[in-house]
């Protein structure tokens, strides 16, 4: 599997660290809404489909990266610095 | 390269001199299936600095800049740009970040010096990293046995960089030459890494310089 860089390019799979859902938004630090910590911590869209995730770059560039993976073929279709966060309409399978 | 020194000679300057991490093994002469001729060259390149210079956010071209006015090195706004000049060479390892090494002992005071600290960072390596040199005919192949990487010379020209890994043993690859690459890798795992680029020469008939 290849995952495209935005700085280096196409790089085996190898490289990359996975590192978790792309899609949880954490809670505001001082909050103590445990449902909202519950579901940072805990659930997971688990989509059948695209799926946006956080990559490092760790053998590289080590630059965080969003990637959305299809979890069905492994296709990538997209890869983007995280810095700049999923843009809201490229959200697969977020909740509704 | 006459101002770059091989493993063993050396540093006659005022720093602290470093003893190769490669030394116990590092075997001058011919090796492998030579019969047919040398494939590909070994060498330990001493560079007295190698340093590691970050750019905070925005600040990327001003680095850029100080970089090409302190090195002498036009160094291209380009993924994984680079520049090589007898023993002064830069490359991009990461978005802001530049590997560069030179002769010159005191090259990190040199940078610390041009840079404002709101410009970026200046990291010293110089006793963190051991640069191996590959050349020759078949050094392509080799290096693409080793690193998931596309070696050919438009791919991959004179002066770019790459960050890569062989296995777990990081690697930050410069093309110095047409035919030749130089590796930093970590001193820690120098030796390893050696051994193991050693035995994959095998087959193309090596020679340690």
């Amino acid at each position: 599997m290849l995952i495209t860089c935005p700085y280096c390019g196409p790089r085996d799979v190898s490289e990359f660290t996975y590192q978790g859902d792309g899609n949880r938004q954490r809670p505001a630090p001082a909050t103590k809404d445990l449902g909202a910590w519950n579901e940072y911590v805990y659930d997971r869209i688990n989509p059948a489909g695209d799926h946006n995730e956080i990559w490092q770059h760790s053998s590289g560039c080590r630059m965080h990266i969003h990637v959305v993976r299809n979890t069905l073929t492994h296709e990538i279709t997209d890869t983007r610095p995280a810095r700049g966060g999923h843009p809201a309409s490229r959200h697969h399978g977020a909740k509704s | 390269m006459a101002s770059t020194r091989k493993a063993g000679q050396s540093a006659g300057v005022s720093a602290v001199a470093r003893l190769s991490a490669l030394a116990p093994v590092y075997r001058p002469g011919s090796h492998g299936n030579f019969e047919h001729g040398i494939g590909v060259a070994l060498s330990e390149v001493v560079p007295t600095s190698i340093v590691q210079l970050a750019a905070w956010s925005g600040k990327e071209k001003k680095l850029i800049g100080i970089i090409g006015s302190v090195m002498g090195l036009a160094l291209p706004d380009a993924t994984g740009g680079g520049a090589v000049e007898g023993a002064r060479a830069a490359f991009g390892v990461a978005p802001g970040k530049f590997l560069v090494s030179d002769d010159r002992d005191d090259l990190a005071s040199i940078f610390a010096e041009a840079m404002e600290p709101d410009t970026g960072t200046v990291t010293d390596l110089s006793h963190g990293r051991t640069v191996i040199r590959i050349e020759g005919p078949e050094v392509e192949w080799i290096m693409a046995k080793f690193f998931a990487l596309d070696f050919s010379l438009p791919a991959f020209p004179v002066g770019a960089g790459r960050s890569t890994a062989h296995h777990d043993i990081f690697a930050q690859i410069q093309r110095t030459a047409a035919e030749q690459f130089d590796i930093y890798v970590f001193r820690s795992f120098a030796r390893s890494f050696w051994t193991a680029l050693c035995r994959s020469c095998e087959e193309v008939g090596y020679e340690v310089q």
